[in-house]
């Protein structure tokens, strides 16, 4: 019967994960999707603010080489609670510096399930599946899921706005602000 | 009764929710086992509730009592794991139930079109009428329409 072989959980060599608390739950993301984790404080005076993009989980940009890197409040990503987070994942080939309560713990996963399609939301951009550690389940995230083309587009549009004013006041001769 | 009518007959689950019983095809029933942890992490999909480790597969748990009853039921005796055709395969999901099951076999009686969605057909059994359940329609969101509205002729008096 295809049933048994369709739902068998894919089994992974063995995935090094970094199981992380936002808004006081416990995720993984594949630690080779972290490009770089840093505290909030040591990036206080590189973020920038954005404003009114429409985009109300992002309210901080950080210019990381030639990127601009949108910060994205984990908390409101995911319609936690709010917390205060301490520490941000700058999260490999995407836009996205995650900010988050904290680290929990290193490990590995061997077996990856995908998302049970009874879930139909946007939890299915969310998480790449889910994992069982330690008699627990863990969602595992998606770096690419937490901003949709439709917000990085306002983002994008957001910024463009924000440069133009900046250069229309140095033309006027005024301070940007 | 003729061997017709026995061939007519399908083996059927009863399972009990609060004060009612509904039936699902005993063919699509996988197993009925003892509440265990449920698991919790954040979704927009208000019909899951969360997910159990049953045979080192995750099942999701669908809340249907609010559907079929109209209200959440706050204590469950079983889950009843049933096998949910997609459109590409079947995926176990776990249904809580309040009381013990039973298999009986029992003829069915077509849905109309003025069944609700989840209906799959009604079986006749101890002198009650009992609502068969489409599995499909149960545990995906309905789109609920509001009822047409007539339209105000406030023009009319003007």
């Amino acid at each position: 019967m295809s049933l048994a072989a369709r739902t068998k959980p894919q089994t992974l060599k063995s995935e090094q994960i970094i199981l992380f608390r936002v808004g006081g739950n416990l995720f993984a993301v594949s630690s080779a999707s972290v490009q770089e984790v840093r505290s909030v404080d040591s990036l206080a005076g590189a973020a920038a603010e954005i404003k009114d993009s429409g985009v109300r989980k992002v309210r901080h940009v950080l210019q990381r080489d030639d990127k601009t890197l949108f910060v994205v409040n984990g908390t409101m990503h995911f319609g936690l609670p709010l917390t205060p987070g301490t520490l941000i994942f700058i999260l490999r080939q995407t836009r996205t510096a995650l900010l988050i309560d904290g680290i929990e713990k290193m490990g590995s996963m061997t077996r990856l399930q995908a998302l049970p399609l009874a879930f139909q939301h946007e939890e299915r951009q969310w998480y790449r599946g889910l994992t069982a550690l330690d008699q627990s389940v863990v969602p595992v995230v998606n770096p690419e899921g937490f901003l949709t083309a439709e917000e990085l587009a306002l983002l994008e549009q957001s910024l463009s706005l924000r440069s133009a004013a900046a250069r229309e006041t140095r033309a006027q001769g005024g301070q940007p602000q | 009764m003729s061997a017709v009518a026995e061939l007519e007959l399908q083996a059927m689950v009863l399972l009990r929710l609060g004060d009612r019983r509904f039936a699902i095809l005993a063919k699509q029933i996988a197993e009925l086992v003892a509440p265990s942890r449920i698991h919790k992490f954040p979704h927009r999909t208000p019909l899951v509730e969360g997910v159990i480790l049953r045979r080192g597969r995750i099942v999701p748990v669908c809340e249907i009592a609010e559907r079929l009853l109209g209200k959440r039921i706050s204590s469950c005796r079983f889950y009843l794991i049933v096998n949910r055709r997609y459109e590409t395969h079947a995926e176990w999901v776990a249904l809580p139930v309040t009381g013990e099951c039973e298999l009986i076999r029992a003829e069915i009686t077509a849905a109309s079109e003025s069944d609700a969605p989840h209906v799959a057909g009604w079986i006749s059994h101890d002198g009650e009428v009992i609502e068969v359940l489409d599995l499909k329609a149960l545990t995906s969101e309905q789109q609920v329409l509001p009822p047409p509205q007539t339209p105000l002729l406030v023009g009319a008096f003007l």
